[in-house]
């Protein structure tokens, strides 16, 4: 539980943090809440030999609207968001997933920016961030650039940014009015979701049912071509390659991302049917 | 008034909470300053021969103090052809097994080192399943011809089940989990200038501790001194000494210098021993009537890599208590314990009862649906009667007292079953998707089955306040305080006013120790019987004193003074009077307690499962139990005590199991795998109270620390199958998954 050894650096602004990342390269790592590269490292599955430490980077923590956009800075914390009035508001299905990750230590340390960093698969804010149409705005040297989030996520912790970038926020159109719901299948409260769905109005989010989040597509256009809710559902597998793994088998998986995306369409629309 | 049976906040709790308890790792002795500290380096492989181990490259690294293996070791060690050798030699057993030891000036540096072992590997065939075992097609252990450690299989009556109407037989897996403390294994050590070794150790018991390191390290047992500091639970994992403990010793006097060593969560996981890891096939006959005439139960344990308590104790306790609650006339128990390249087991909150008790409680419901009764009437049916105690069941336990249809009744009319019953008709009926289950078990369990007895010595000082050395070694479960009470109902001295020690070899040199739910019952039994041991003496003391005979002088507890018996206004004289009249050897009494007998606690609970039967995931709603331990002490560590059970219990049902990959390879080895239960997945326990004395103790009370572990487990996963009942679902294995209840749902519904 003793991670091999590395130097560690606080960036006090977001040049300096990117200055910092250009002069490192490969051996350097951005350190944001810890919660996902901390027990990598402790495990010793992860060994930087520079921690680029961002976590001081207390103006990159907010939550604002721009026009019809909210804006989230990278380094807001999970209970943060959760409590946040004006995402709550015009973002809700954000704030409300922020609020099921993890257990109370793990949403005052982590981040948004973290997560999607992190990007993997398993994660419930990936699949949100999906379904919600958002964009990511990463800083490097040469900038800023926006990337939109169904060009975001590449491949299992493989993201479309470089090196030397810096995710600096998270952009979503306002969610105002329209019917969302999540639905995180767990064995305990404090469990990463066997299988997850985010549903915001018709688009549908996947947590855990390929190697990086995914968008429901074949549920959408049914959705789009006037299918119900639970005729809609039964697509929700389609394309999809789970992980297969002895307590949740990828037959599995597949059920439960129908059953999980019947239900969270039908309580998106507003109907509610019984379930655990 | 008198303290027994009022609820009396734990005395250990203020120091736990403010100043924090003192774990080994926590400790700051004088004798431990300049200490190097100790990793073990310890297999990736469940099974292989070791090539060569090069240490060169470690030894050179920076810090190191000493990189040993088992070719430094100068110490025997178990002998026999499936001995545990302290560091592996030759051949590698199970993942976790430990292979080397490094020490170093800081303990950040033991990662980097351990790496620097390098040890060369020839993987060998892994015999993880247990049919694969006990085919014996790849064996161990050289020298012998199978891998079974204890047991053999035995030819079955064949009559056994001649005369009954209906017959049912199924195979039931009782899954491995692991202990998983909140503390985990750790020790520090130092030799004296003296030539004596002193060890704080992590244990449930430091005088057995302190003789395994004797015979480990062979010395005698007056040159060790073992020290038991606060414990941060042990569940029957930390009984005694593991390996690890006796290299450390012997590392420390190796390198001269004090050893300072604890691990990590993941080798706790892998390399504590684990607990349960049995396979049961139980058959089961009787008439439709609902009686029951004959049971017969196979069981293979797992022993794991080597043969600890999982190779003989925890199959002779399934043995034992294999009848359960009822009047069974034929019974038939046959047990093979058998090894595999996985960690070897050992004793886990019930050390087999709760083995026997998930065997016989599935059996009954097996039954139960067979003729089509409800599972509490058939146990009724069945049911061992009051009016029959003392009661010898045919797997040869003696049962001491019972009221084993009260304590179900309690818990049934406590839960509003027929209404339970209705509403779950009801939803059946309406087509919900979230269906209702109800389980109920009954149990028996056996406390203090060791007969191996237990010390105590009671001191009244010079000021009047009582120092009590007690050999139960509390490791969480509050004994101090129960055994205060006990002592202060006695000689009506303040509760502050009495100190208990344990856990110091040197203090309390002859004890056992902490395990089967003995603690309260023996080593409360034996302060009780040097409590009036010491009044005896006190006694004639303040006769002398108050110039009275004897026979005329009383102790009044109420004002912990003594008196002349109907004279109260002739004068009195105090605790701290007599102890100081009492001469050079001061008020003492020091009992050894041979002559015990075990006790056996009962009770019933009633499970409520909410069951999704589109996604699988079963819900505890609610669970009802009785715990009958006979008179209560104190409720708070009564209450505490059911609850960890409960929860832990519901654990193995829901939730737990240590698994291996067909390699060998652990799959749940860190906690972000293994899924211990929270307080969010259990209810409100709902605990109805009953106490049946036993006659076989002074004090008329039975074991409670494992009590509601035994009756919770089946209860729930009963109550998972009874939810699917009526889609023909008979049986779910534990942990009973939401794959699991998905794919149960699924076979019923294809009719397989
Ligand atoms: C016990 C536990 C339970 C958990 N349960 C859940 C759960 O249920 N659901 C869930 O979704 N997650 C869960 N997590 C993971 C948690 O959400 C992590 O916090 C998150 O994945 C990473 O965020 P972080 O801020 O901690 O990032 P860090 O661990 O600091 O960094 C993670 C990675 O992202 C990079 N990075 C961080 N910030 C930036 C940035 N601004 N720009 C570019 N790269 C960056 C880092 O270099 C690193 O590679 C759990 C973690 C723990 C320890």
């Amino acid at each position: 539980m003793i991670p091999v050894g590395f130097s560690y650096r606080r960036a006090s602004t977001v040049d300096e943090a990117v200055g910092l990342l250009g002069e490192y390269g490969d051996e350097g790592k951005l350190l944001a809440g810890g919660h996902s590269l901390l027990p990598l490292m402790k495990l010793r599955l992860a060994a930087p030999e520079v921690l680029v430490d961002i976590a001081p980077l207390a103006d990159l923590r907010y939550v604002r609207t721009d026009g019809d956009t909210v804006a989230i800075g990278a380094l807001s914390r999970y209970h943060d968001l959760h409590h946040d009035e004006v995402l709550r508001q015009h973002a809700p299905l954000l704030a409300h997933v922020a609020g099921a990750i993890g257990d109370p230590q793990v949403r005052h340390r982590g981040t948004i920016g973290g997560s999607l960093a992190h990007a993997d698969a398993a994660a419930d804010l990936p699949a949100a961030l999906l379904a919600s149409d958002g964009v990511l705005v990463a800083q490097g040297p040469g900038g800023r650039r926006e990337i939109p989030a169904g060009e975001f996520f590449l491949d299992p912790f493989t993201t479309a940014l470089q090196p030397d970038e810096l995710l600096v926020e998270i952009r979503v159109p306002g969610q105002d009015g329209v019917g969302w719901a999540f639905e995180k299948f767990t064995r305990r409260s404090i469990d990463w979701a066997i299988v997850g769905v985010a549903v915001l109005g018709q688009s549908v989010g996947l947590i855990n049912m390929a190697g990086t989040p995914i968008r429901a597509t074949r549920v959408e256009e049914a959705l789009a071509g006037g299918a119900n809710p639970a005729e809609a559902a039964e697509l929700a597998a389609e394309g999809t390659s789970p992980p297969d793994e002895p307590h949740a088998s990828a037959a599995y998986r597949q059920h439960l991302a129908r059953v999980l995306t019947g239900r969270a369409l039908e309580r998106a629309a507003g109907r509610v049917p019984a379930g655990l | 008034m008198s303290v027994m049976g009022t609820r009396v906040v734990r005395i250990e709790d203020h120091k736990l909470i403010t100043s924090g308890g003192s774990y080994v790792d926590d400790l700051r002795e004088p004798e431990l300053t300049g200490a190097v500290h100790a990793m073990f380096v310890r297999s990736p492989i469940a099974h292989a021969r070791i090539g060569s181990i090069d240490v060169s490259a470690a030894r050179e690294a920076p810090g190191v103090v000493g990189v040993f293996t088992a070719d430094d070791l100068d110490i025997a060690f178990a002998p026999g052809p499936t001995g545990e050798p302290w560091l592996a030699r030759d051949r590698v057993r199970y993942v976790g097994e430990p292979v080397a030891l490094v020490l170093t000036e800081h303990p950040y540096q033991l990662a980097d080192v351990a790496e620097l072992v390098d040890i060369d590997y020839d993987p060998l065939d892994a015999v993880i399943d247990l049919d694969d075992a006990l085919s014996g097609r790849t064996l161990l252990f050289d020298g012998t011809d199978s891998n079974v450690a204890g047991g053999k299989a035995k030819p079955f009556d064949e009559k056994l089940f001649d005369d009954c109407e209906v017959v049912v037989t199924r195979t039931i897996t009782n899954q491995r989990v692991a202990p998983a403390p909140l503390e985990v294994r750790g020790a520090a050590c130092a030799w004296g200038e003296d030539g004596r070794l002193t060890m704080w150790l992590s244990t449930q018991n430091a005088q057995i501790a302190r003789d395994i390191l004797a015979g480990g390290l062979g010395v005698d047992p007056g040159t060790v001194r073992v020290i038991a500091p606060d414990v941060g639970g042990g569940f029957g994992a930390k009984i005694g000494a593991d390996p690890e403990a006796v290299v450390l010793g012997w590392a420390s006097r190796r390198v001269g210098r004090p050893v300072r060593w604890f691990e990590t969560r993941s080798e706790n996981l892998t390399a504590m021993t684990h607990g349960r890891g049995q396979r049961h096939t139980v058959t089961i006959g009787g008439r439709r009537d609902g009686t029951v005439l004959a049971y017969r139960l196979e069981v293979v344990q797992d022993a794991g890599a080597y043969p600890r308590a999982g190779a003989g104790m925890l199959p002779g306790f399934t043995r034992l208590m294999a009848p359960g609650v009822y009047r069974i006339p034929r019974v038939e128990v046959a047990t093979r314990s058998v090894l595999t390249n996985t960690t070897p087991i050992a004793a886990y909150r019930g050390a087999g009862r709760p083995e026997a008790t998930a065997a016989i409680e599935r059996a009954m419901d097996l039954f139960a649906a067979e003729i089509g009764m409800d599972p509490a009437e058939v146990r009724r049916i069945n049911f061992i009667r009051p009016e029959e105690f003392p009661y010898t069941t045919p797997s040869g336990a003696s049962y001491d007292t019972g009221e084993y249809a009260k304590a179900l009744d309690a818990v049934l009319s406590a839960g509003g079953y027929a209404e339970l019953r209705a509403e779950q008709a009801r939803r059946r009926e309406a087509g919900d998707v979230v269906v209702l289950g109800l389980g109920i078990a009954a149990y028996v369990e056996i406390t203090a089955g060791d007969g191996m007895g237990e010390s105590g010595r009671v001191d009244v000082n010079p000021d009047g306040t009582v120092t009590a050395y007690t050999g139960s070694s509390p490791h969480g479960q509050g004994l101090h305080t129960s055994l205060a009470m006990l002592l202060s109902d006695q000689f009506g001295v303040p509760m502050d006013k009495i100190t208990i020690r344990h856990g110091d070899t040197d203090e309390v040199p002859k004890a056992v120790g902490t395990f089967a739910s003995r603690s309260l019952q023996l080593g409360g039994s034996v302060l009780k019987q040097a409590g009036d041991q010491v009044i005896e003496r006190a006694k004639e003391i303040a006769a002398n004193l108050l110039e009275a005979s004897p026979d005329d002088v009383e102790l009044n507890v109420d004002q912990g003074a003594w008196q002349v018996r109907g004279a109260p206004s002739g004068g009195t004289v105090t605790w701290a009077q007599v102890a100081a009249a009492a001469g050079e050897d001061g008020l003492s009494a020091d009992v050894w307690y041979g002559d015990v007998q075990p006790t056996f606690p009962f009770g019933a609970h009633l499970a409520v499962v909410e069951v999704d039967t589109l996604t699988g995931k079963a819900v505890l709603r609610r669970i009802i139990a009785v715990d009958d331990a006979g008179p209560v002490v104190n409720p708070v560590t009564f209450q505490g005590q059911r609850h960890g059970g409960l929860a832990q219990g519901v654990a193995q049902a829901l939730l737990e199991e240590m698994s291996y990959d067909a390699d060998g390879n652990p799959t749940t080895a860190t906690l972000a795998d293994y899924p211990f239960i929270t307080a969010t997945e259990l209810p409100d326990f709902e605990l109805v109270d009953m106490a049946t004395p036993t006659t076989r103790n002074p004090l008329g009370v039975k074991g409670i620390g494992e009590a509601a572990t035994i009756g919770s487990t089946p209860a729930v996963q009963n109550a998972v199958v009874d939810a699917l009942a009526h889609l023909g679902v008979r049986h779910i294995e534990m942990p009973a998954t939401p794959q699991r209840v998905w794919q149960a749902i699924n076979d019923a519904r294809e009719g397989r």
